[in-house]
Formats: structure tokens, C-alpha cells, sequence
């Protein structure tokens, strides 16, 4: 003991006069007790859910707070060949769009659903990027059940943000694109054929069920985030863009000319009234709609061709714009609703802009000119203050709900903590490296959570073991409650999380669904018992109605099924218990594994083409009993005079 | 014969209605617990059926050739409703006679009743612990498990618990009163000769 104290000290002197060409960073800022914050004791549980989306992987992960473990990942708008999302019969349909079946996206921002600007977290919500969509996931089952895409759209970026009591979910297209029945246009008619459309989406409240309210047409440029109005401001929402120039080439140059673009301010309750008294217009579009339905452990979708657009040209007092310098990306609302900041990635300053101004300005119609016939507010007229030196690069503001906003600085690598009211800069830390969002718990809810922080990177380089030219993305946790943040934890993260939002684990956890009750099963192909267990054969399709418990498959013997045949196993899990999935797989099959729920019924097409016996297990290791969790199929050529047979149990 | 106090005769009436719980309260738990089952599995036996995770006992049991447990397997299950029924009709009955021998009467025929009951229920732990399927996946040494009547026992994986549920309980409270009923009569006997 004596002795390694002795050895420390000299460690530290000799490190303290080595000569370092690098200066000392603050890498290594960490104070001792930093560990004991982050751990949670094995069997405890964590006291928040961060939900973070996963970017280019088009899921989210579950992740606990503050220990940063990974708990899920919850296939959204990819497949998921773990669990069978995407290729098992009945969750094909979730992944349909106009564009017939899309296997992938983009996911970047989730919303977590709030009653009177405070988390409810009975939906996440998340957005694909590229083929534009908005999904909604059931925080009781961590599963996707509702995915509605948007038409006239490119790029949804600006989405899936919320108002506070989720009455609406937006989606604002990044891209502009030329909509209506001619979309074949020179893209050098940028100006003229090119249009940016924002969606209002209505969430039931009761079921949270999707259907596009509203599209209001904007000018062409690029809508890139997004927030709601909350408490004072409630009925208002506000969207920040950005290549105002309207450029269609080269925008890093040709979008980064204007010294301030623009925050779009949309009164969506005056919207509603303009739908309510008939001034919408039915446009021509095509979009799926696809739902999960629980009882029938099956998707539907729908192709639904009809949009109601408003025209804010026409329809006035609905749409003004705010000057914000320049090239904002971030525009967000703090928890009172009065101050809506402006994260310009290219500006100096970051403003705040006062949205008791903002109405007064617009009463006394202080207008520095018009867009279209959409007012142009003056800036100094809605401007709470500015700002100074924050850093460079300023992207993203979240809230702690103690007065004080904390910015993310993408080029500064760091995040500055400043206060509301006085606009002063009252601490920064560094980030490891180039942060883009970051996340409070009920950071951007009408009542913050605070106590934690967390910054999601862009780029890790030297903070992990690398792993070849593909590295991890990382989180990093920072301890918010007192005066000073204090860097806790890096964690390394899946996919390139973008937005994430987190909540007390005490919303939902105890409301989790557990297993599904097989009496309630109303799948087509569900089996109630192992008495029905039998294979019927539909011309040349063979159904197998089959029963998974631990530890057996019936029928686990079949035969007279021919090459070519369309093979459909409809796997019941008769279990109910929790946490007993069974797994079923084929050799040969060109499709993924099914991990079947207790009580659920999933079903696993398969078209043989070679004669032989195939063997079929189950994957997920089940019970002491889980090898022998087995069947074969027999695969007979075409026109062999091979029986239909099948059976359990049974040797000769 | 000699005549109850009215006290006694109360103790007698309500030991009577105390078996009426027996209708809507489990009268017997039964309780596994393994590693796997941190929660623990609980299966409740009512004067006509079973409660519980019936289900996931079976399932568990199957791989010892254990037989599968159900309503059906329980013929009391059929006449224990009026076995109670009679009991508190005597125990009513007791009441109004009001005299000594009613009182011994009654606590006898609860005593039995228990006793009776106990029996059977080993009887019925020797039928399901000693019929094992031979072909099970699990050979249980022996070929023989008898589970616990009262208490606790391992075996395998698995402690099993059994005892009195909410029914069983409110009954043996009734029966305590009879006993008190008993001793007070026995203490005022000097002092009536």
C-alpha cells in the first residue's frame, strides 16, 4: 500500500515535469468520484431510459441511464433479421411505402409523447429520413406499430417534432421538391417548380393513431429542425431554415451566402380554423400507411391518395418569418415557452428571440418586408438578446429547467452553459469530438428532469480501442446538477445516434407488457393448443399451423411437400410466461430467423428448391431442452407421389 | 348435560361463520422458487378449483414426467362445497343446542375435518410424486418426489413451499376460538358441581 502511494507520487511528478509538446487538454478533467455516479449495482436498475436514435442503422436503442448499457434495439425503419422485423409474412407490410418495400432508413430524432408539456411516454416517435416517414413506437412493448409516410417531401429532417399534447407530430421536408403531376422538370426551374411543404400530423389521443391533418406550402427552401410552441407559446410552432438563396447546386457555397436565414413561425391553431372554415385544397398524392395491430400480431398497409394542402400566400395571419443569422440548424423552445433560440451553425452569436415580441411585432405589424406575401418580422423587434462568444459552430439547445440553456458546439467541440434571462456564458466543457445533439432528460419538455447530460459525437478517433477505419459513435454523460457540469462517462453507441430524449424509468416501467395472452390472439393462423398442430396444403402452398413450446415443435415431422411449393410455417409460441421466446428457422431459407413472443404467432415463407430433409430448429435457447427443439421437413421433386404426412411424437 | 355460557355459545357461532370464508379466499398456496424464477411460481387451491400459474408449473414439471395438474384432477373439488356447507350447518346447529357435547361435537368434527384434509392432500402429493413418466427428459432419482404437505423441500432447481392460504387461516382461527371456548368451560366446571 505504502508503496504504490510512493509509486503514484513519483508517476505524477514525472508526468508533471515531462516536457509535452501537446498541452494539456482536459482530457483529463475527471474527478474521483465520477465512477460511483455512473454505477449501477448489477440487479439495480437505471434510473432513466434514453431513447437515441440510430441514425444510418434506422433504429433506435434503448439505452439505461446514468450506467449508459445498451438495453435494446428496436428495428423502426429497417429490418431486423434478429427478430424477424421486415421479413417475417406479417411485419412485411410496416416497411411498405409508394415506392413499394423499403428495407432501410435514416432515422435522426426522436419525440417521446407529452400531456400538458410534460412526458407521457406512451410513444416514441422517430423519423426516416430518406424515404420520408414518421413512426410511432408503443413504449409499453418497445415495438414499432405505426409508420405513415409523407408525401410531397424529400429529406424528412426537420421531424418528428411534437406539441405538448402531442396533438400534432410535424414533419418538414429538408429537400424541396416539385410536387402535383408533372414532377419531370428542369432542376434549373429550381425556383419556380421547386416547394417546401410542412405536415401536420394528428395523433389520436387515445390510440395514437396517424393521419395527416394538414400541409401547408412554403417557399423552396430547406427546412432543416424544429419546435413546438410550449405553455405560453403553445400553438405556435417554429421551424428554422436554411438555404434561403434557394440554391440547387453547390449549396455549401451557394446556400452559406445570406448573412441571416430564416425561423418560420407557423400559428397552427389559426391553421386549424382555416381547415375547420374549408380553405384547405385537396391535392393528388400517393402514401402508405401502415399499421401493427396486436391482437392480430400482423401489419395492414394502406395506399392513401389524397392530401389537404393550405396556401399561406392566400391564407394570411398563419405564417411569418424570423430572421435568424445564419444557417440555423437547432431552433428550440425553453420549458416556459417565452424564449425560442436560434443555433446558427455559420453565426457568431446565438439569439434568442422573445415570443412576447414576436407578437407584438406582429400586432403592430413590424414588418421589414414580405416573402411571397408571408411577413418578414423585423429582427430586433423579436429579439430577446443575443448570445456572445459562445463558441463556433452552435447547433443544438436543450433546457434544464433551472433558468439555464446549454448549447452544443460542433466545430468548438464543446458545450456552453448559459443563462436565459441574461444571456451570459456561466460554463463550458469540451466534448470528445464534434458534438452534435444533445439531451437533458426533459430537456425539451415544459419540465426538465436535469441532473444528467448527454452529448452525442460525431467523431470518437482515439477514444476507444479502434476497430480497423469504422469506428464507434459516442455518448458522453455530464453531470448537471450543480454549477459546473462534470464530464461522468463515455459510452459507445449503435448506428450514429442523432436526437435522443430520456425520461424516468418509472413512467413505464411497471407497464410493460410481458407476454401475449394467447386467448387474445386473433392471427388467422394462431393455434389456441398443440391438438390443431397440422399441415394443410392449398394447391401449391403448404401451410404448416405449428405449436412452439418448451421443448418441442408440433408437427416436428412432415413430409409430401414438393420443390417450387410456396412453404408457409405459422409459428404459434404457446408460452405464457415472460421472457420465453422461441426461435424458428429453416435451412436453406432465404429469409431471416423468427423470434416469436409468448403468445404470438409469426408466420416464415419459404420456397424450396432442391429435394432433400431439412432440418428446422429452435434459435432462441429456450430451456435445458433448447437442442432438442427440432424438426425436418422432407422435400420431395415435383410429381413424386410423396404423401402429405406429418406428426409429433411419434417412431416406429 | 350441562348448558353453555352464552359467551361460549358465541365462540361456537362464530368458529361456525369463520368457515364461510372458505368460499371466496384460497384455502392452500403452493410456491416454487428458482434462479430462473427470481418471482417466484404460486399456484392457489380454492374450494372448487386452482388459481395461479397452473400453467407454467405444468410446463416446468413435464420434464420430470410430472403428471399434468388441472381442475379435473381433483374430485373433491366437486363435494367439498357441501362438506363445508355441513360443517357450518352443525357449527349453527351447535349454537342453538347450546350444550357441552355440541361444543365437543363440533370442535371434533373440524379436528377430523383437518385431519381428513391433510391426509388427503398427502395422499394426493404420494399419487403425483410417485407416477412419474418413465420417458420423461429428467430421470428423478428414485423415480420418486413426494412434494412437501406443510413447509419447505428442494428438489433440483426448485424450493417448493406449501401451506395455508387466507382460508385456511380465518378456519384455524375459528378452531383456536373453539379451544378457548373448550378451556373456559373446562375452568368454570369446579364451580357449577
Amino acid at each position: 500500500m505504502k508503496t504504490n502511494n510512493w509509486l503514484l507520487a513519483a508517476g505524477l511528478f514525472a508526468a508533471a515535469i515531462a516536457p509535452g509538446c501537446k498541452p494539456k487538454g482536459a482530457q483529463t478533467a475527471i474527478t474521483g468520484d465520477a465512477a460511483s455516479k455512473v454505477y449501477v449495482a448489477p440487479g439495480q436498475h437505471d434510473e432513466f431510459y434514453n431513447i437515441v436514435s440510430g441514425g444510418f442503422n434506422g433504429q433506435m436503442s434503448v439505452v439505461g441511464l446514468p450506467s449508459g448499457r445498451v438495453l435494446k434495439i428496436l428495428p423502426v425503419f429497417s429490418v431486423n433479421p434478429e427478430n424477424g422485423y421486415g421479413f417475417s409474412e406479417e411485419s412485411k407490410p410496416m416497411l411498405n411505402t409508394s415506392n413499394g418495400f423499403v428495407p432501410w432508413d435514416d432515422l435522426h430524432h426522436i419525440a417521446i409523447s407529452t400531456t400538458n408539456a410534460e412526458h407521457d411516454a406512451r410513444w416514441a416517435f422517430g423519423n426516416a429520413n430518406n424515404t420520408p416517414r414518421i413512426a410511432r413506437v408503443d413504449l409499453n412493448t418497445f415495438k414499432t406499430v405505426e409508420i405513415i409516410e409523407i408525401p410531397n417531401s424529400a429529406g424528412n429532417h426537420s421531424s418528428p417534432f411534437i406539441t405538448q399534447n402531442t396533438e400534432y407530430v410535424v414533419a418538414g421536408t429538408r429537400f424541396s421538391v416539385p410536387v402535383g403531376e408533372n414532377r419531370d422538370v428542369p432542376i434549373d426551374t429550381y425556383k419556380d417548380n421547386f416547394k417546401g411543404h410542412i405536415s401536420f400530423i394528428g395523433v389520436n389521443p387515445e390510440s395514437g393513431e396517424m393521419d395527416i391533418s394538414f400541409q401547408i406550402e412554403a417557399p423552396p427552401f430547406n427546412f432543416d429542425l424544429a419546435r413546438a410552441g410550449k405553455n405560453k407559446s403553445h400553438g405556435w410552432f417554429f421551424f428554422s431554415t436554411y438555404n434561403t438563396e434557394m440554391a440547387h447546386t453547390l449549396l455549401e457555397v451557394n446556400a452559406s451566402q445570406k448573412d441571416k436565414d430564416y425561423i418560420m413561425a407557423i400559428n397552427w391553431k389559426k391553421a386549424e380554423e382555416y381547415v375547420k372554415a374549408g380553405k384547405g385544397t385537396k391535392k393528388k398524392v400517393r402514401y402508405a400507411h401502415n399499421k401493427w395491430n396486436e391482437e392480430t400480431h400482423s401489419a395492414t398497409s394502406t395506399i392513401k391518395e389524397e392530401v389537404l394542402v393550405l396556401d399561406p400566400k392566400e391564407l394570411k395571419d398563419m405564417v411569418y418569418f424570423i430572421p435568424c443569422p445564419k444557417s440555423p440548424h437547432g431552433t428550440d423552445t425553453d420549458p416556459t415557452g417565452e424564449y425560442i433560440v436560434g443555433s446558427g451553425k455559420l453565426a457568431a452569436i446565438i439569439p434568442v428571440f422573445s415570443f412576447t415580441k414576436m407578437l407584438k411585432a406582429i400586432e403592430n405589424k413590424d414588418f421589414e418586408g414580405e416573402l411571397s406575401g408571408m411577413p418578414v418580422l423585423k429582427y430586433e423587434s423579436v429579439l430577446h438578446g443575443e448570445v456572445e462568444k459562445p463558441g463556433l459552430g452552435p447547433l443544438h439547445t436543450e433546457f434544464d429547467g433551472k433558468g439555464f440553456a446549454y448549447t452544443s458546439m460542433f466545430v468548438s467541440s464543446e458545450v456552453v452553459k448559459w443563462n436565459i434571462e441574461t444571456l451570459e456564458v456561466v460554463d463550458r466543457v469540451p466534448t470528445y469530438y464534434s458534438v452534435g445533439h444533445l439531451s437533458i432528460p426533459g430537456g425539451p419538455t415544459g419540465k426538465p428532469h436535469g441532473k444528467y447530460m448527454i452529448a452525442y459525437n460525431k467523431i470518437t478517433k482515439d477514444r476507444y480501442l479502434p476497430t480497423g477505419p469504422e469506428l464507434t459513435q459516442s455518448a458522453q454523460l455530464y453531470d448537471i446538477s450543480g454549477d459546473k457540469m462534470q464530464l461522468l462517462l463515455d459510452f459507445p453507441t449503435i448506428g450514429e445516434p442523432h436526437y435522443a430524449e430520456a425520461f424516468p424509468a418509472s413512467l413505464i416501467k411497471d407497464r410493460q407488457v410481458k407476454f401475449y395472452p394467447l386467448e387474445k390472439n386473433a392471427s388467422p393462423y394462431v393455434l389456441k393448443g398443440i391438438k390443431d398442430a397440422r399441415v394443410e396444403r392449398k394447391g401449391n402452398q403448404v401451410h404448416v399451423y405449428m405449436t412452439s413450446i418448451r421443448s418441442n415443435f408440433r408437427p416436428d415431422n412432415i413430409e409430401g411437400v414438393f420443390v417450387g411449393d410456396e412453404v408457409y410455417f405459422h409459428v404459434t409460441n404457446l408460452e405464457q410466461d415472460w421472457d420465453v421466446p422461441h426461435g424458428f428457422a429453416v435451412k436453406g431459407a432465404n429469409t431471416a430467423e423468427l423470434l416469436i413472443m409468448p403468445g404470438e404467432t409469426s408466420t416464415l415463407k419459404w420456397v424450396p428448391e432442391k429435394e432433400g430433409v431439412y432440418p428446422f430448429y429452435c434459435t432462441d435457447f429456450c430451456s435445458a431442452l433448447h437442442q432438442e427443439m427440432q424438426g425436418y421437413m422432407r422435400v420431395s421433386a415435383r410429381g413424386s407421389n410423396v404423401p402429405l404426412k406429418y406428426s409429433t411424437g411419434e417412431s416406429d | 348435560m350441562k348448558k353453555l355460557s352464552t359467551l361460549n355459545r358465541l365462540l361456537i357461532l362464530i368458529a361456525a361463520l369463520t368457515l364461510i370464508p372458505a368460499y371466496f379466499t384460497p384455502l392452500w398456496q403452493i410456491s416454487l422458487w428458482a434462479p430462473q424464477y427470481p418471482e417466484g411460481l404460486n399456484m392457489k387451491i380454492w374450494i372448487d378449483h386452482l388459481s395461479g400459474n397452473v400453467d407454467q408449473i405444468n410446463g416446468v414439471n413435464h420434464y420430470i414426467g410430472m403428471k399434468h395438474i388441472g381442475d379435473e384432477m381433483f374430485p373433491e373439488f366437486e363435494y367439498l362445497v357441501y362438506v363445508i356447507a355441513g360443517m357450518i350447518a352443525f357449527g349453527v346447529l351447535a349454537f342453538g343446542i347450546g350444550r357441552r357435547w355440541a361444543l365437543y361435537s363440533f370442535f371434533g368434527l373440524i379436528t377430523l375435518f383437518g385431519m381428513l384434509v391433510l391426509a388427503d392432500m398427502y395422499r394426493w402429493g404420494y399419487e403425483y410424486g410417485h407416477h412419474l413418466d418413465p420417458t420423461a427428459a429428467i430421470k428423478v432419482e428414485g423415480m420418486s418426489y413426494q412434494p412437501p404437505l406443510i413447509g419447505y423441500k428442494e428438489l433440483l432447481n426448485f424450493l417448493a413451499y406449501s401451506g395455508p392460504d387466507t382460508g385456511s387461516w380465518i378456519l384455524i382461527g375459528g378452531s383456536a376460538l373453539l379451544i378457548f371456548a373448550i378451556l373456559r368451560d373446562r375452568r368454570e366446571k369446579p364451580t357449577m358441581i
